[in-house]
């Protein structure tokens, strides 16, 4: 394990306002001992992509839930690797579709967690992925 | 008998009850504590004693009679089923168009649009900020050539519409105002509501625009206009559904909503209108979540708490001010993507505890929702669950049917009592603007969505499916696919409508626009100006930014 905490970036993507998974994700790991930054409501790819690289975060968590998943979480996962950012793991939260899944997923998304997912399930795929990477 | 006999032989019986109910709990104990999600602890039943010294006329009264308590109409069901209203709308405004006319063809009686979210902020489809999100949530309206389409061979003599939308409430009504008018409707035929409720946005929803206080004129614009020229319009829906759904406890929703409610009044009283004026038209929107009974007495708690505020505390006369009218929905954040046929149960018991708290018009939630936007297959499910309730288990049958009980007594008098303290807690803050910009509010909902989901993952709080009970395997299901080729269409529909319009029109629209927005002049008349000449939302509310400024989101965490 790393000595210093992990540092999280959670970001609302898009035009949608519900935050409340965001809110409590952030609130969970944050117990669970993480710097968590949280960005508000209604980022776009390129605001996010720069708060990541500016806080220098390991880990980047974005909920979405309006549908528009499919056109604003590949330009970040694009931006990431023009940036060689790559190694930064992206897990997203949200009502997305079974095939969007798969696509994202083969997309450099490292975990889509859909509703009824549990804080616990987040946090201990997010530690394991860490320790994997290092 | 005199009272007091009566008393002491109940004590008596009770006590002997309870002796023998020690022996039962100590030799077979309950499961748990009990508690409703606003944290009341439960006592294993309820009886008269909890109810001594109730006063039926002060609490009650009957049906149709102050403080409402019972229901706004004395007949409510009886004479006329609650307007069943199917929030709609997605892709382009023909699409939407279509399953309006399903719905009708169904039997819903009532219209309700759900707008994308460019359009909720008020962007155009075009607007690089809209990528990905036109006709994504709702339909995607632009100008009003699309509302023309959107509204394509439906009355509106004869229907009513619910359109929500906040921010540009005013051009939304606009547009709609301006289409009645080419369908040869006066004015004051048209019934509906738009939402207009901008304090929730800041507190949960999070489609706002400007900051408070311009935000609170162009509400306050709007109950002046309406006074004059849409008489039987709703001009605000006063919501705690978002509040609800943001993770808040009953008492929370109704506390907050409430406390929204006496801002706008107090923000229309200090523009000089007359509180009977405005007043008979506001309108609010609640949420029916699982806990059956507390939401039952959520509904006829607020009804309560409203009317008495309106005549003691703003000395309103006319009974129209008193009651308080509302839509419920399903809750949307009960839905789980796991087994999702189980949503159909949830949403029947859900839509049950509104009708019995005397709901004026409900939409029930699709069982697929967690997972996409509904399918006409799912809609028409929702919609028959609600028709089942109206018409064939008679629920509807007698007014209020759980009024005296007493444990639905008993909570509805503790669900008032928790949210005057609250309503009393942010009136000290100075009102709920003042609280929302602290941020007083938003941490609230906070730690109760954050305790929720503590429950759930503790098994505290059972959800059959995902914490207990689970199937492995699930069951596919169609869902609705969106036509990717909406959104080109929509760009290239406003595109069109920019080139063919006499920019002249609008140029001078958006300018008269502009000098009202500077000045203390009704917004209304140069907002319809605007929309009748083809100008955009975008174009409308970039005037309105320009002069007014933008939120900066208060982020709590």
């Amino acid at each position: 394990m790393a000595d210093k905490p992990l540092r999280v970036l959670v970001g609302k993507v898009g035009l949608d306002g519900h935050d409340r998974g965001a809110k409590v994700v952030a609130q969970a790991l944050r117990d669970a001992g993480m710097e968590v930054i949280y960005t508000g409501l209604r980022q776009t790819p390129e605001q996010i992509v720069e708060a990541a690289l500016q806080e220098d975060v390991q880990v980047i968590g974005l909920s979405i839930l309006s549908g528009a998943h499919m056109q604003l979480l590949p330009p970040v996962l694009e931006m990431l690797r023009e940036q060689d950012s790559s190694d930064i793991i992206v897990v997203v939260g949200g009502i997305i579709p079974k095939e969007d899944v798969a696509y994202l997923k083969d997309n450099g998304v490292a975990e889509v967690f859909t509703p009824g997912s549990s804080t616990e399930e987040i946090i201990s795929f997010i530690n394991s992925k860490v320790e994997q990477n290092q | 008998m005199s009272d007091q006999e009566t008393k002491e032989k109940l004590l008596k019986a009770k006590k002997s009850w309870q002796e023998k109910v020690e022996k039962v709990v100590e030799k077979r104990p309950e499961r748990k504590q009990f508690k409703l999600d606003s944290d009341l602890e439960l006592k294993k039943t309820y009886d008269p004693l909890d109810l001594e010294n109730f006063d039926y006329l002060e609490k009650l009264n009957w049906p149709g009679e102050y403080p409402f308590t019972r229901g706004i109409q004395p007949t409510m069901y009886r004479g006329r089923l609650w307007t069943m209203r199917q929030y709609a709308g997605f892709g382009s405004a023909e699409e939407t168009n279509q399953r309006f006319r399903y719905l009708l063809d169904q039997g819903q009686t009532g219209l309700s649009v759900a707008f994308d979210l460019p359009t909720q902020i008020g962007y155009d489809s075009d607007h690089p900020l809209a990528r990905g999100e036109v006709g994504k949530v709702g339909v995607a309206i632009d100008t009003l050539a699309d509302m023309e389409i959107l509204l394509e061979n439906i009355p509106l003599d004869q229907v009513t519409t619910s359109m929500t939308i906040n921010s540009p409430a005013a051009v939304l009504l606009a547009m709609y105002m301006a289409v009645a008018e080419k369908q040869g409707i006066a004015l004051d035929k048209i019934g509906g509501t738009i939402q207009n409720d901008i304090l929730k946005e800041y507190i949960a929803r999070g489609t706002y625009i400007f900051p408070p206080r311009e935000s609170m004129r162009i509400i306050v614009d709007i109950f002046s206009y309406a006074v004059e020229n849409i008489p039987t319009w709703n001009t605000i829906s006063i919501s705690g559904y978002h509040i609800r759904e943001a993770g808040s406890t009953a008492v929370q929703e109704v506390a907050f909503t409430l406390s929204n409610a006496i801002a706008y009044v107090e923000a229309a009283l200090e523009a000089g209108l007359e509180v009977d004026q405005f007043a008979p038209r506001l309108s609010f929107f609640f949420n029916s979540h699982s806990n059956f009974f507390e939401e039952v007495a959520k509904f006829r708690a607020a009804r309560r708490i409203w009317a008495k505020i309106m005549k003691e505390r703003f000395g309103a006369k006319n009974p129209r001010s008193l009651m308080l009218r509302f839509h419920t929905q399903t809750a949307g954040s009960t839905l789980t993507a796991q087994q999702p046929d189980v949503n159909i149960m949830r949403v029947a018991f859900q839509a049950l505890s509104a009708v019995l708290g005397g709901t004026q018009s409900l939409h029930t939630n699709s069982r697929d929702e967690a997972l996409a936007l509904p399918s006409e297959h799912s809609v028409l499910l929702a919609l028959r669950t609600q028709q089942v309730i109206g018409y064939e288990i008679g629920s509807v049958d007698t007014v209020d049917p759980l009024g005296g009980s007493y444990f639905i007594e008993t909570i509805t008098d503790h669900i008032e009592e928790e949210v005057m303290r609250y309503i009393e807690r942010i009136d000290e803050m100075g009102g709920a603007v003042e609280a929302i910009e602290k941020g007083f509010i938003q941490k609230e909902i906070q730690a109760s969505a954050y305790k929720y989901q503590k429950e759930v993952e503790s098994q505290e709080r059972v959800v059959v499916g995902v914490n207990k009970f689970q199937t492995s395997g699930e069951q596919p299901m169609d869902l609705l696919k969106m036509d990717p080729a909406t959104s080109q269409r929509q760009v290239e529909r406003i595109k069109e409508v920019r080139l063919s319009r006499d920019q002249g029109n609008v140029s001078e629209a958006l300018q008269d626009l502009r000098k009202a927005a500077q000045s203390d002049n009704n917004l209304m008349p140069h907002i319809l100006k605007a929309v009748k000449a083809y100008a955009t939302l975008g174009e409308i509310c970039g005037v309105l930014r320009d002069v007014f400024g933008e939120y900066q989101q208060q982020i709590t965490l």
